[in-house]
């Protein structure tokens, strides 16, 4: 389908603005999220918001959600002025949303899920939700089945899910909130079919992304924020005479302005997501050198409610970045701890530099070069009421030089945080402020400070940009990069494909605990081949 | 084993499973919200305090309910303000309330009855026609005041709203995963405080049958860590009213074989029987460790939006 | 589940983008305004309880004034401050017993139990042992023996935890109510004094009750738990394990990522709880009972509650708190007595101090961070003048 087809006007009442925000403001203590922002949603459109982490987007929906009031400007529904002064009213006025994070409880079951928001008489209307998930199914064009427990269903089909019950109410305006943040690639296909065909039904669609690329493929019209700031809006009129180069000039000033100076516009187009990231991973070179952490045929398993990993076989060599694909929660926790020795393996061997590591605890690894950059930076990595001096030497507790006679040597622990905070620029007002105050951008960089100094060997980074701004994003991958080129071997999980795509020389694929198979990052397709093996080796859990 | 002493087992069975059944209920209702109130111990002493007062003036065991189930409602005000509005530490506030309860009934209770430990006297039962004729089980079970029967009625009211309505699965949410409800566009803190006072309610209801049809009378700290007990049947219960009903029973069954036993020749202190429900209630949670289960909002105070 | 010590929510701030470099800070103040606001927050709760409790005496018919009168001068005067000092020495070990426990946000709230079980192992050995040894391997024996049961009556808790993560407050409650229970058996079994009708142990001989501080008749069981509690406070503050403990309260997640035994500190933090508590019973009888009566419970632990909280878990901090509710306490229950009052209503000001500490924490969170004090929620039902919305 070409571009001009996906994107031709909804016949009918078109261009009728449903919703129109008008110099809305938001300040929170310290952080300005957003300073005069206007914009229009129309019928039959698909409006996008495109901005990098921190823009300000979250807020401006939070807003129109009803959880968050502007303190100035306002909000207009049919030309009519409204407080949304709560999620309710917000869906009284026809506004579903589809949150980054989902709502769904995962121990109730689908109908359940989809009945929180009824008002109605006071017993279940069960045969009535029933009806009604029909005729949502239908404009959805997707399956789904009402009995299954939501925690049961794959992340296609919560989203399917979460759909439904943002249009539970009859909504008018549909946003959805990076939606395609944890879907591989087909199931982004899925989705913007989704939209396109409620796009035709005369809905309007708020499509939040980070991603130029998406924004180019899937909005009519886009709206770009910056430190939460209005930095553009492309009209449909005028985002259809571009081609696509020059819509991404346009996206990229917008997005960066002034920044674009500082990173090249490649990069900038890699850290917006302009492009399908591809490089040159010269594989074989890896290859060639020795193998420093290997996995043969690990189980790990923990709790009922998760996935742990099951008959795990990997080998990362020095010098080179091992990807881990996968579709959130499918043992990525399990597979880094496992390594990391905070989980023990009940099958399997785990090896370093060719010894069997698999009894040793977390200090022994740490000590012995095998390092973990956790995802949970706020709840695991910090610990939030320490100082950042004490989190830097949060691994050596007990070791020396910072501990002496069991005594802490404050003077050591000082020195050692005062050059990591120089070296990582990490931006604290002192080494003794409370680690649990700053950003979470200088949080994981107290992260890759301690994790990556005093010889490391092995470093299992776990989503280590997820939620950061471009800038740390950018530096923490150097970091991840500049490891391996050292000679380091690295273990990258992620869920974000183009930041494997990047990185990686090689990215193995998890799904369900097991590793389903391996793709060398050697040409471009790369992440096609990995999206087959997220979903197309094993499907996702049928609903039956 | 004699007729009299089946009939007085099963009588000490209902007499102590009835409140830790209400109680229960109350702390169910509470939990699936998400509340985790400790404070039930001094709510049913409260609730059973101020009903045995009203039974004292008024001579009605029906008003004397009632005003403990007030009395719980008042209570629980306090666990409404403190954690669900402000926020604050539900295990602190729920021991505050424990000890606040204690204090103030053993307080009054010494001041306006310490020199004359009044006693009520029975409750009249309902016999159910016929089925009170019954030999064993008529004299016991079918001859209980008419409140075991409503509290019954309230046992599977209470299943039934919490499974089979809106209301009923808004709270189940609001214990499970508060943001969800809110962005559904229910209220967590309405939900959670409408959860609280009928707990309170409840609890109160409960320390009140104590006190009025299964003692008799009020004494000091009478509750000896039922409301904890309760606390145990909620927490394997997960929320199942059956469940909640069966423990309760068989909670009551352990207290009323050691009544039993002192009716026998056998030779038991009292302190072992004291001790018997809590060694029960203690093998219980190591036979069920892995499966004792609780919603993962509890005691978790809900504020939008915060990470 | 969450057993949370912060007495008020965390930085309930709404969401700001996380990647800002401004997350919202608390105001900065210089070192002594600091100081005294920690001194406004922990004075204010016991003031407001004392005066709410006055309101409560008022409507008992009591005379505030002379009650409140009586406490200071029979907690001080005469020999009142003698008998303060006496009621601290217990007091500081269980405070240090729950400060230790509280600090691995693990709530022990067996203490009952454990204290009790001490001191029936003292009381029921005592007699025999301080005759047959000499004092100074007798008197350790039985501080010994006592810390061992009481340490061990934490255990099934502490495995129970640690395996499944069973809820400690209920388990630890549970084994409380089972060793009142055994000790009273024991004190009306094989401990109790036959010559006595009363069920009740034999008294230790006096010659071998605790030497009393030099020109004092306060006993040195009062040295021994300030001691304790200054050991403490340079363990939790200066060693690694001190961190660790920490480290492990604040969450048991970053425990384990930085390669801390979550199951092994577990069960050190419980028995060193469950230590300090049988250890304050050790001293309790050994200095000041001598003996043990059925159906006797003390119930410190109760009491001490709030005070431990107020001193923010400091075990430096908690020696003056303590010393405040030993006045409460010994002058209390002679003023109790005197207004004709159950002794009970001591329960009420605690209950009273730990409610107005939250409230007053809750207040000075918000200050902090610049926030309204009413949270969200509630201001908007204020707003709409119902709790309720008005549906569209």
């Amino acid at each position: 389908m070409n571009r001009a087809d996906l994107h031709a006007p909804v016949e009918g009442a078109q261009n009728e603005v449903l919703v129109r925000l008008e110099g809305i403001g938001k300040v929170f203590p310290g952080v300005v999220a957003n300073d005069d922002i206007s914009l229009e949603v129309r019928r039959g459109q698909v409006h996008c918001l495109l901005g990098e982490n921190g823009a300000g987007k979250s807020t401006l929906i939070s807003i129109l959600a009803g959880m968050q009031q502007p303190d100035s400007g306002h909000i207009e529904i049919n030309g009519a002025r409204v407080a949304i002064s709560s999620p309710r009213v917000a869906m009284d006025h026809g506004i579903g949303v589809v949150y980054q994070h989902t709502t769904l409880i995962p121990t109730l079951t689908v109908l359940e899920n989809l009945m929180l928001g009824d008002t109605g008489r006071l017993p279940l209307d069960r045969k009535g939700a029933m009806k009604r998930l029909k005729e949502v199914s239908a404009k959805l064009g997707a399956d789904i089945n009402p009995n299954a427990l939501a925690g049961d269903l794959g992340l296609g089909q919560q989203q399917q899910v979460e759909i439904a019950k943002a249009m539970w109410q009859g909504s008018k305006v549909l946003i959805l909130d990076e939606p395609t943040s944890m879907l591989t690639p087909q199931a982004i296909a899925e989705l913007e079919e989704s939209v396109n065909r409620l796009k035709a039904e005369g809905l309007a669609v708020i499509f939040i992304t980070h991603k130029l690329r998406e924004a180019y493929a899937i909005g009519d019209c886009v709206t770009v924020l910056r430190g939460g700031r209005m930095a553009a809006y492309i009209s449909p009129e005028e985002l259809s005479q571009y081609d696509e180069e020059a819509a991404k000039k346009r996206i990229l000033e917008a997005m960066f302005g002034d920044d674009i100076d500082n990173v090249s516009a490649d990069q900038a187009e890699e850290l917006a997501g302009a492009t399908r990231a591809g490089q040159d991973h010269d594989a074989d070179a890896a290859a060639s050198r020795p193998v420093v952490l290997e996995l043969r045929g690990v189980s790990s398993h923990a709790g009922r409610m998760e996935i742990g990993i099951e008959d795990v076989s990997i080998a990362v060599h020095a010098g080179e970045v091992l990807g881990i694909a996968g579709i959130d929660g499918h043992g990525q926790s399990a597979l880094a701890e496992t390594i990391a020795g905070q989980r023990s393996a009940q099958k399997g061997a785990v090896l370093f530099e060719g010894r069997e590591v698999t009894k040793l605890g977390v200090r022994a690894r740490q000590r012995l070069g095998l390092r973990y950059v956790t995802d949970d930076r706020l709840h695991e990595g910090i610990v939030g009421d320490l100082s950042v001096a004490v989190n830097l030497v949060l691994k050596r507790i007990g070791q020396a030089p910072f501990w002496k006679r069991g005594q802490i040597n404050r003077s050591a622990v000082q020195a050692e945080a005062a050059e990591r905070i120089a070296e990582y620029e990490i931006r604290t007002p002192g080494a003794d402020t409370r680690a649990g105050t700053l950003s979470g951008g200088n949080i994981q960089k107290i992260l890759l400070a301690r994790e990556l100094s005093h010889d490391p060997k092995v470093v299992v980074f776990h989503k280590p940009t997820y939620g950061l701004d471009l800038k740390t994003v950018h530096r923490v991958r150097e970091a991840v990069r500049r490891f391996a080129a050292e000679g380091g071997a690295a273990l990258l999980i992620s869920t974000d494909l183009d930041e494997l795509v990047e990185l990686s020389d090689r990215i193995a694929v998890i799904s369900k605990g097991r590793i389903v198979g391996e793709v060398a990052n050697d040409s471009s397709g790369t992440s096609e081949r990995v999206g087959e093996l997220m979903t197309g080796s094993t499907r996702e859990p049928s609903l039956a | 084993m004699t007729e009299a002493i089946l009939v007085a087992f099963l009588i000490g069975t209902i007499a102590a499973g009835m409140p830790l059944m209400l109680a229960a209920l109350g702390e169910t209702i509470g939990e699936q919200s998400g509340v985790l109130n400790l404070g039930i111990e001094g709510i049913m002493l409260i609730g059973g305090y101020f009903g045995f007062v009203a039974v004292l003036m008024t001579q009605s065991f029906w008003l004397g309910l009632l005003v403990g189930t007030l009395a719980g409602v008042a209570s629980s005000l306090i666990m409404l303000v403190l954690s669900v509005w402000l926020g604050l530490n539900q295990i602190v506030v729920g021991i505050a309330i424990t000890l606040a309860g204690s204090g103030i009934t053993s307080v009054l209770h010494t001041q306006n009855y310490g020199s004359t430990n009044p006693r009520l006297g029975l409750d009249t039962p309902w016999k159910i026609p016929f089925l009170s004729d019954i030999p064993v089980v008529g004299p016991s079970i079918f001859s209980q005041p008419g409140m075991f029967t409503v509290a019954l009625l309230i046992a599977a009211a209470v299943a039934w709203w919490l499974h089979k309505t809106n209301p009923g699965l808004r709270l189940r949410a609001a214990g499970q995963k508060p943001a969800s409800l809110d962005a559904a566009g229910g209220s967590v803190l309405r939900t959670r405080s409408l959860a609280v006072l009928a707990g309170g309610a409840f609890s109160g209801l409960g320390g009140a049958y104590l006190a009025l049809l299964s003692t008799g009378a009020f004494t000091p700290f009478m509750t000896h860590g039922l409301g904890y007990i309760a606390i145990v049947v909620t927490m394997l219960a997960r929320g199942r009213i059956s469940w909640v009903v069966v423990a309760s029973l068989v909670y009551g069954a352990s207290v009323a074989v050691g009544t039993a036993i002192q009716l026998t020749n056998i030779n038991l202190p009292n302190d072992v029987i004291k001790m018997l429900p809590f060694i029960i209630v203690m093998i219980t949670l190591i036979v069920f460790a892995r499966s004792a289960y609780i919603p993962p909002a509890l005691a978790v105070p809900y504020t939008r939006g915060a990470r | 589940m969450t057993t949370n010590m912060q007495l008020a929510p965390s930085t309930g701030a709404p969401q700001p983008a996380p990647s800002t470099d401004a997350v919202p800070q608390p105001k900065q103040r210089g070192r002594g305004r600091a100081a005294v606001d920690v001194l406004v927050r922990t004075i204010t709760p016991v003031v407001l309880a004392l005066l709410a409790g006055a309101l409560v005496l008022l409507m008992l018919g009591k005379d505030p004034l002379q009650f409140y009168g009586d406490i200071v001068y029979y907690g001080l005067a005469g020999n009142g401050w003698q008998n303060s000092m006496i009621a601290m020495a217990p007091l500081l070990l269980i405070a240090l017993g729950l400060i230790i426990a509280f600090r691995g946000k693990l709530w022990n709230l067996g203490y009952n139990g454990q204290y009790l079980l001490g001191a029936a192992i003292v009381a029921g050995f005592g007699p025999d042992i301080l005759v047959s040894f000499p004092l100074a391997i007798g008197i350790p024996l039985l501080a010994i023996m006592a810390i061992v049961v009481g340490a061990a009556w934490t255990i099934i808790p502490a495995l129970l935890k640690a395996k499944y993560g069973t809820n400690e407050i209920i388990t630890t409650l549970m084994m409380s109510f089972i060793g009142v229970s055994v000790t009273n058996i024991l004190v009306k079994g094989p401990f109790q004094d036959a010559s006595v009708a009363v069920p009740q142990t034999r008294e230790l001989p006096f010659d071998g009750m605790l030497p009393y501080i030099p020109g004092t008749k306060v006993h040195i069981g009062f040295i021994i738990a300030i001691l304790m509690v200054l050991a403490f406070h340079f363990i939790l503050k200066r060693t690694s394990f001190g961190l660790r403990l920490d480290v492990f309260g604040a969450s048991t997640k970053s425990a384990k990522h930085v390669g801390i035994d979550a199951r092994r500190m577990t069960i050190v933090i419980f028995v060193l709880s469950g230590a300090m508590i049988a250890l304050a019973a050790a001293i309790d009888i050994m200095g000041l009972w001598g003996y043990l009566r059925t159906n006797w419970n003390p119930a410190y632990g109760d009491k001490i509650l709030p005070f431990v909280f107020l001193a923010r878990l400091n075990p430096l901090a908690s020696i003056p708190l303590v010393a405040f509710y030993a006045v409460l306490a010994t002058g209390g229950t002679i003023a109790a007595q005197a207004s004709n009052l159950s002794v009970d209503f001591l329960l009420v000001i605690v209950a009273l101090i730990l409610m107005f500490m939250t409230i007053i924490e809750y207040i000075g969170m918000k200050r902090d961070l610049g926030q309204s004090y009413l949270p969200q929620g509630l201001r908007q039902s204020l707003r709409l003048g119902s709790v309720g919305r008005k549906k569209q």
